[in-house]
């Protein structure tokens, strides 16, 4: 069953040279999608033209069967309550608090009123608590989220983004600013996410083996156009070259070989 | 022709720097017509006149009470234009900057304003006033308040983009609505430097006033020009140390809470 | 299971407390000043109702009177020579005197007293130096360029000697071990690794200068475009006049400021 399908997608800044060009791919319900790419590929503005935090040039993006490109203001906001998004900086509101940071996913479903005053419910700050504890961060809850660790940080951001409810999560680079460690408990969250909850993950990566450990299919991205979309097992090096050029693809593999073997 | 080294390069180019800059003072000074031998002739002869006579006596001292109430005329218009100009300037700056503005037209509309505010020095704002609101205490006021209001809308906006903008997307993301990321974002974020900046204010306010009040006739500068034009320096040497006292004192409360704050 | 009544959003500490009694404080002092003001008689409704009118005599219809375009630009010349006299004095002064006040070239004591004394230099505005000096210098440009300086000096030392400390003292270091004495490192070291920041600093400064020069026309008798402000507001009553000398002020603060931005931006880069 599709959640998502993108047409004919293009986007172009200004009069620069197009960033995406005429991309199509469907996504089911409950896949974990990897994209991966070189840098200035193209990556984050496909990401971010799914929710419309860029508008498109052209094309489509139908979401839960319904065609995006027309929305109004009112049912952008409806649309983007039910994507979840995750950045690689995280994005939070450093000076307050978790719990805080954590309801202000709840923000695209209230009133004006009830959002600019920043009125939640208690079901919903009951929510907040259990999507922490479940990610492990019950003793945090009142800390001020300068005080956390870059793996707290971007738990956090993944609770904002579980209090949605979402049906999809985008995720750009979410471990591009972490240690190992920190990296493997988030993609280890994402993919627990993905298999006990049923929610759909796209994520933007640069990290190859890393994808090909925890992704289903794996989508690749070169000067705004899709290289190859495939399952993880019928990635040979061959593609790797021609998603990230050839000397680059060289390195990309020595390294992830070593990656594995370590 | 053989390249000269580096170092011997940039030893000539700033000798080269230093050479047009004696050059440019000498012209300066032959232009303005700056009578270099009066102005170190008068050193000296101006530090035996303090001593001799640049002192509060008792005389002076009874004087105390009515320099006191017009210091509190001065702090008090200083803190209150300060305070009123930044609250206005934050709506400004919100419009005016790249993450929050609505219109690119009335960005550029916002910035020019506070350009042109902020560019017009106090002392012409108070003669320009004088017009409208002649000696009365509002003269003064408001050139403080356009000062200020121009400073403070571009600070404003480039905190704004400094401290924001990435919590500002997350929020968007989730469906959030506009006034919502303002109350739940941008004003958690920059209100801690919005009050470190109106302390700022309010500490240039105080000595802006000073000369402000000459012109216009108020406060503290107005105690001062009296007794300095009526050659009752023991007393305008009482004034100046008032002012010193409550421009550290009000520095220091500041830097206190700037360092609880940030 | 949590209690569903004692979950706290927004939860207190020491930063969120004083930032809000800072902020109601300010809106209360606000409140009791402008009970306070001396209105003179002047009714306030009346005077922003002229502003309006006044305003569009100043911006829309600008012309001089009683001097001729070419005063004018001479007298803002003026101006801006005394902003640049006073920035590159102050600046002299202050390259000395900041490195005897950097607590990492100098003793501690001498630091503290030369800080000690700065401070008092900058608490006094720039105008009461300058009348201070005019007694003996008389009124005039004199009095404005001693004054000017004493201030910007003051202000440049405590700029200075700040960039100072906060260069890497590992350089310091090297530069020690190699048997460098103070005056090598001083210009080997410390001048070259903040050269950009003093720049940015006395730039800045020369912006300050040139308002203040043109605040020292107005109220102490220095001359330039700031006198030729006064006259207009205080003698002729000209708002037209005004409007023309208000142009060329802030022309060329404009251009000042854009000036500083682009070097800025060009740094960052
Ligand atoms: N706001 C923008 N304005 C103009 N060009 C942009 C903007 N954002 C991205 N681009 C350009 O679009 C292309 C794709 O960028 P991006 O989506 O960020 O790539 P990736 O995330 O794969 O690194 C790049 O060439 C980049 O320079
Ligand atoms: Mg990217």
């Amino acid at each position: 069953m599709p959640l998502l399908q993108i047409a004919q997608l293009s986007k172009r800044y200004g009069t620069d040279k197009y960033a995406l060009e005429g991309i199509d791919f469907t996504v089911d319900t409950g896949e974990f999608v990897a994209i991966i790419g070189p840098s200035g590929a193209g990556k984050s503005t496909l990401l971010r033209c799914i929710n419309h935090m860029i508008p498109m040039s052209s094309g489509d993006v139908v979401f839960a069967d319904a065609s995006t490109k027309s929305f109004n203001a009112t049912q952008l906001r409806a649309h983007r309550t039910q994507i979840g998004m995750i950045f690689q900086h995280y994005n939070l509101v450093n000076r307050l608090s978790v719990i805080e940071n954590v309801l202000h996913g709840r923000l695209g479903y209230k009133s004006t009123v009830a959002g600019v005053m920043g009125w939640y419910s208690n079901a919903e700050k009951q929510q907040a608590v259990e999507i922490l504890q479940s990610l492990g961060l019950s003793e945090q809850m009142y800390k001020r989220c300068d005080q956390l660790s870059g793996g707290q940080k971007q738990r956090v951001g993944i609770a904002r983004a579980l209090i949605q409810n979402p049906k999809l999560l985008l995720c750009d680079e979410p471990i591009a600013s972490l240690d190992p460690s920190a990296a493997k408990i988030i993609m280890d969250t994402l993919k627990d996410i993905n298999q006990r909850l049923g929610i759909t993950i796209i994520v933007n990566l640069h990290q190859v083996d890393v994808a090909m450990r925890y992704a289903q299919r794996i989508i690749g991205i070169n000067s705004g156009k899709i290289v190859c979309d495939a399952a993880p097992d019928a990635i040979t090096p061959t593609i790797i070259h021609e998603v990230y050029g050839s000397e680059a693809g060289e390195l990309i593999l020595d390294f992830g070989e070593q990656y594995a073997q370590a | 022709m053989h390249k000269l080294d580096f170092f011997t390069q940039k030893r000539l180019s700033f000798g080269l720097f230093v050479m047009v800059l004696i050059v440019l003072t000498y012209a300066t000074i032959i232009f303005t017509e700056y009578n270099v031998a009066k102005g170190f002739t008068s050193i000296p002869k101006a530090v035996r006149w303090a001593t001799a006579n640049f002192y509060p006596d008792a005389a002076a001292i009874k004087k105390l009470p009515a320099i006191l109430a017009k210091l509190s005329d001065t702090i008090l218009m200083s803190v209150a234009s300060a305070t009123v100009a930044s609250f206005f300037a934050f709506f400004v700056a919100i419009f005016g900057a790249q993450t929050t503005r609505i219109n690119v037209w009335f960005s550029v509309f916002a910035r020019g304003i506070a350009t042109v505010f902020r560019n017009i020095d106090v002392s012409a704002w108070a003669l320009i006033l004088l017009f409208s609101f002649g000696q009365s205490s509002f003269t003064g006021y408001f050139a403080l308040f356009f000062v200020t209001f121009g400073f403070m809308v571009r600070v404003l906006i480039e905190t704004i983009d400094e401290v924001s903008t990435d919590s500002v997307e997350a929020l968007r993301a989730t469906g959030a609505s506009y006034f919502a990321i303002i109350t739940q974002s941008v004003i958690p974020s920059c209100l801690p430097q919005l009050v470190s900046w109106v302390l700022f204010m309010i500490e240039t306010n105080i000595r802006s006033a000073t000369l402000v009040g000459i012109l216009t006739g108020t406060g503290i500068g107005y105690s001062f020009d009296i007794y300095y034009k009526s050659l009752n320096y023991n007393a305008a040497s009482l004034v100046i140390v008032v002012i010193v006292i409550s421009v550290s004192a009000i520095e220091a409360v500041s830097n206190w809470i700037r360092r609880a704050v940030l | 299971m949590q209690p569903t009544t004692t979950i706290i959003v927004r939860p207190w500490n020491a930063a969120t407390l004083i930032l809000r009694i800072t902020i109601i404080s300010l809106v209360i002092i606000t409140g009791y000043a402008f009970t306070t003001f001396n209105t003179r008689g002047v009714d306030f409704w009346a005077g922003v109702d002229m502003l309006g009118s006044n305003f569009s005599a100043l911006l829309l219809t600008p012309y001089l009177k009683n001097i001729t375009f070419d005063v004018m630009v001479h007298n803002l010349f003026i101006t801006i020579g005394l902003g640049f006299l006073t920035t590159i004095f102050g600046a002299a002064i202050a390259l000395g005197l900041a490195l005897l006040a950097a607590q990492n070239l100098a003793p501690r004591w001498l630091t503290i007293i030369i800080k000690g004394l700065t401070a008092f230099v900058r608490a006094v505005p720039t105008v009461l130096w300058v009348l201070i000096f005019a007694v003996s210098a008389g009124l005039g440009s004199v009095a404005a360029v001693l004054g000017m300086t004493f201030h910007s000096a003051g202000y440049l030392i405590k700029a200075y000697s700040e960039s100072f400390e906060e260069i890497d003292n590992g350089t310091n270091e090297a530069h020690k071990a190699s048997g460098a004495n103070w005056l090598q490192i001083v210009f080997k070291a410390v001048l070259t690794s903040s050269a950009t920041a003093l720049l940015s600093w006395t730039f800045l400064r020369f912006e300050i200068n040139f308002s203040t020069a043109i605040a020292m026309g107005a109220a102490a008798g220095a001359g330039g475009i700031g006198y030729d402000m006064f006259m207009a507001s205080g003698f002729y009553l000209n708002l037209h006049e005004m409007g023309a000398f208000t142009y060329a002020v802030l022309a060329f603060a404009i251009v000042l400021e854009a000036g500083a931005t682009r070097y800025k931006a060009s740094l960052s880069k």
